[in-house]
């Protein structure tokens, strides 16, 4: 460990119990403030905003689509547009796709090179949706994880996998319960949850006294 | 644009040293363009520190999940969606 012969001195790269890739984090970002290329507070800032984003965003787009068909089809046409009209922010990705669940077809959405996901809009991904049995067995078993997450489709349920391997960012507009009628936007809001979104669940109607 | 959607494409079943973001399970396999989604800096020069210019058009390449996986026993009828640079499509 002592050939360390680059001609300026820190403090040790990697503290005690800290995961290497934690420590390879921390030692670039003091690299890059070093450099001046970032500035610590530009760092720290942007961690806030990603943090801050939660799956409630994409949750409101959804129950607005269930509410407004004319809403729905211009979130399914440009949905970084749609967001915006209820003043979000859908993130630095120039184009984000949303994808409807029918009847006849059911989306899911995996970054299977990495862990690409649309966080403006639903938050960090889940450690699942990193891992990478996930990742891999996403395409080469989409039912077989399906049926993990406890969602069986119908046989003449079309099931496609979307792989997010570029720019482009996926979220999955799921299909609205049955028995939801009476409920209002901000009811059904609540009923959209995360992995709804990602395409491995299903939102379901609360169960009623 | 190459390509519209609707047509057939292959994957051109080349390795690649370094950064690439086409996945080689769909490497040599033939698809649909099912939707054309515009032009991007090119991933594989941007990850060097590179501008990624010229442009490359993604596509949104939809294939037949048993093209992918014939041993499959389930899904017949379903696909798998992958965005895919035009500099990796063949017309077929």
């Amino acid at each position: 460990m002592s050939e360390h012969d680059h001609d300026h001195s820190h403090d040790p790269i990697t503290a005690d119990g800290e995961p290497p890739a934690a420590a390879r984090a921390r030692a670039l970002e003091e690299l890059l403030v070093e450099k001046a290329v970032v500035q610590r507070e530009d760092v720290r800032r942007n961690i806030d905003r990603l943090v801050s984003r939660s799956p409630a965003d994409g949750a409101r787009l959804v129950a607005r689509a269930w509410v407004d068909t004319e809403f729905k089809e211009r979130l399914l046409a440009d949905a970084r547009a749609a967001a915006q009209e209820l003043d979000l922010d859908s993130g630095p990705s120039p184009v984000v796709v949303a994808v409807e669940n029918t009847e006849t077809v059911h989306h899911m959405v995996v970054c299977t090179l990495c862990s690409c996901y649309p966080r403006a809009l639903l938050g960090p991904p889940p450690d699942w949706y990193k891992s990478l049995p996930y990742r891999s067995r996403a395409v080469s078993d989409p039912h077989g994880v399906l049926a993990e997450f406890g969602l069986e489709l119908d046989e003449d349920v079309e099931l496609r996998v979307l792989d997010s391997t570029a720019d482009v960012r996926y979220i999955v507009l799921p299909r609205k319960p049955e028995g939801t009628e009476e409920l209002s936007e901000q009811e059904l809001a609540a009923l959209v949850t995360r992995d709804s979104m990602i395409g491995v669940a299903q939102p379901v109607a609360p169960a009623t006294a | 644009m190459t390509f519209r959607a609707g047509e057939r494409v292959r994957v051109a079943a080349r390795t690649h040293e370094g950064h690439h973001r086409t996945p080689g399970y769909v490497k040599g396999k033939s698809g649909r363009v099912e939707r054309v989604h515009g032009r991007f800096r090119n991933p594989e020069t941007r990850a060097y520190g590179a501008d990624g210019l010229p442009e490359r058009v993604l596509y949104q390449v939809c294939f037949a999940q048993q093209e992918l996986w014939p041993e499959a026993r389930r899904g017949a009828g379903d696909t798998t969606l992958v965005d895919i640079f035009e500099h990796w499509l063949e017309a077929e």
